[in-house]
């Protein structure tokens, strides 16, 4: 290692035997780097959670616009919208079909007790090109009245129940005080808005939530005739609607403005950013320390060479050295303790927690990048190093 | 001493010149304000190309605060000091540098690198002149390290080495360079009467042979004899200038 790092350099690569000569500070600065790289890994795995759970709504989709209210930061939320835009936006050329979408929360407690959250989403059983293509055969199923789609990743449901779901046995439950059969399962995957999806009729779900009626659903979904020009729609039914109580963007844009808004300003965003940005500052605070007390420790040494003519370059050299090496060593535990977590969290979670390689790649880079931050500030500590006072 | 290395071969160089060192009207103070000292008092002295120059005198005389005046690693605060011919006072850091890596530095302290061998530190004293071949750098750190008995200790860390082959390690990294000027301070201080003349024969040796200059600040009267030059300094004055 020593002779290929001194081909590399071009130089004896005295950051590299720096950190072997202390053994138990280079396996505390690992330690460190390692433990700041699975802060980092873990809030990016559950913010890149976060992330897709807020798309997969919209995934579920094959469309081209979305009109929501005005005040629908997110596929849940939000006031109704009148279905008579459904008529009026077919009226706009280069529209070819509408479909209303009612969506809402609801618990469903099951026989032993345990309870889960569910997203129930209520379409037309008849307009199965609007969903996506793995759905669309599905859908007619639920024209029979009080019947339902169940998503197989649903948390809290007992497994023996789910494995009923899976095999394709209809089972009955109680949900809003209304029986519903299951008669089949989907696969999506819980979020952090709910543990899983339920797909129904419309008109199932007008009998789930009573409350709801069919001339207000959650939104309205559009599609363009083939070869129509979507961003022009889209520009025209902003003209039609009043644009102080309804937005219409393009399904793409939308899934993207849900995605930031919950990311940066709902909290559960912001807590899963600041924790990213915790486990940078702590890395770069644990390599600093490690760097600057390396340096500290060395003082004499670095004079002698700075007295032997060795410029500031050479020393901001070796502590870049130091602190690549550490990133390139914290890294292999850290990405390694991540990958087991993810596997945990995500069993135990449902979240789709997955490691890929670009966030490998911009953990890894940002980790060089810290640790090279740290070195430069700990470099600052060689201007006091003396040559004068060796004597 | 055919294996130490001329790495500034390409510096411009008047080493065998008459007076690499000349000291004119030199003074410097320590502190500032009310606490400010002089430590040196118009101080004049030139020093002959390739002698061995020892200063002498009681702790506290200014001997070694001119030894680091001389060495480029202080600035010249008022008066003139020229090494090789060229002013420090006023001198640009890297000017001042440039200058130090013609120079070799024996300290009192080895401080040699705990993280490097024997071998790794004497080759820190041509590193500095930039890359080359290692095998070269190599072969020369052996040699010298060779010549000052410590040819089966190459790879042993200085944890490893007693305080007289740490020295004399240190003496290596100095002169590994072929310097054109050496300063030392107590260079023998922590080395037997065999070891201490060695390196004090090695030195007088590289003045004869390559026109390297010492100048040296020691207390040992085993060595007074082999100098060219003794000057005594007291409360910052020279006080005494004798050639033997």
């Amino acid at each position: 290692m020593t002779n290929a790092l001194a081909r590399v350099l071009g130089r004896l690569p005295i950051g590299w035997l720096q950190l072997v000569h202390s053994k138990t500070r280079l396996a505390a600065a690992v330690a460190g780097v390692a433990f700041a790289n699975v802060l980092v890994f873990v809030q990016l795995g559950i913010f890149g959670a976060l992330s897709e759970t807020i798309l997969v709504t919209y995934e579920l989709f094959d469309a081209d616009i979305l009109i929501s209210a005005n005040d629908a930061n997110t596929f849940l939320e939000g006031s109704n919208v009148a279905r008579q835009r459904t008529y009026q936006a077919l009226t706009v050329p280069g529209i070819a079909a509408a479909l209303p979408v009612y969506t809402a929360l609801t618990e469903w407690t099951q026989d032993d007790g345990n309870t889960s959250s569910l997203q129930v989403i209520g379409i037309d059983p008849g307009a199965a090109r609007f969903l996506r293509q793995d759905l669309r055969e599905r859908i007619p199923e639920l024209a029979i009245l009080n019947t339902a789609l169940l998503d197989v990743n649903t948390r809290g449901v007992d497994a023996e129940l789910m494995d009923t779901v899976k095999s394709g046995r209809s089972i009955d439950f109680e949900l809003n005080g209304r029986t519903i059969t299951i008669r089949g399962a989907v696969s999506f995957g819980g979020g952090f808005t709910a543990d899983g999806y339920l797909f129904v009729s419309d008109q199932t779900f007008l009998r789930i939530f009573q409350k709801r009626i069919s001339g207000a659903p959650d939104h309205i979904l559009l599609k363009a005739t083939a070869g129509a020009g979507v961003a022009a729609i889209v520009d025209q039914l902003n003209l039609i609607f009043p644009r102080d109580n309804l937005r219409v963007r393009t399904l793409e844009r939308a899934a993207q403005e849900d995605l930031a808004y919950q990311t940066t300003e709902r909290p559960i965003g912001l807590i899963f950013g600041f924790g990213v940005v915790i486990g940078v500052i702590v890395g770069i605070v644990i390599v600093y320390q490690v760097l600057s007390t390396d340096v500290a420790d060395h003082m004499r040494e670095y004079a002698t060479f700075k007295a032997i003519g060795y410029r500031q370059r050479f020393f901001l050299g070796i502590v870049l050295e130091e602190a690549v090496i550490l990133a390139l060593f914290g890294f292999a535990p850290g990405i390694s303790i991540s990958w087991f977590i993810y596997g945990v969290l995500g069993q135990k979670s449902g979240l789709p927690l997955e490691m890929s390689v670009a966030t490998a790649t911009m953990v890894l880079i940002g980790t060089i990048l810290a640790c090279t931050f740290s070195g430069g500030i700990a470099t600052r500590r060689l201007a006091s190093a003396d040559p004068a006072d060796l004597f | 001493m055919a294996n130490v290395m001329n790495v500034h071969s390409s510096v411009p160089t008047d080493a065998g010149s008459r007076h690499p060192v000349a000291i004119a009207g030199l003074n410097h103070w320590f502190g500032e304000g009310e606490a400010r000292k002089q430590v040196i008092f118009d101080v004049n002295m030139r020093i002959e190309g390739g002698s061995l120059t020892i200063l002498m005198g009681p702790s506290g005389s200014g001997k070694t605060t001119l030894l680091t005046l001389a060495g480029c690693l202080r600035d010249v605060q008022e008066g003139s000091v020229k090494m090789f011919g060229q002013e420090l006072y006023g001198a640009s850091e890297r000017e001042l540098v440039a200058n130090r890596r013609r120079m070799g530095f024996i300290f009192q302290a080895h401080n040699l690198h705990e993280s490097l061998t024997a071998t790794q530190n004497v080759m820190m004293g041509l590193e500095v002149h930039g890359r080359d071949d290692r095998g070269r750098y190599l072969e020369a750190s052996h040699h010298l390290l060779g010549l000052m008995g410590l040819g089966d200790r190459f790879d042993y860390l200085p944890s490893n080495l007693s305080g007289g082959q740490k020295q004399r390690v240190a003496v290596a990294r100095a002169l590994v360079g072929n310097p054109d000027i050496v300063f030392a301070d107590e260079p023998t201080a922590a080395l037997d009467k065999d070891s201490g003349g060695r390196v004090i024969r090695m030195l007088k040796r590289l003045g004869a042979e390559r026109g390297t200059t010492t100048v040296m600040v020691t207390h040992d009267n085993r060595i007074l004899e082999l100098a060219d030059r003794v000057v005594t300094l007291e409360d910052g004055r020279v006080v005494d200038d004798s050639a033997h």
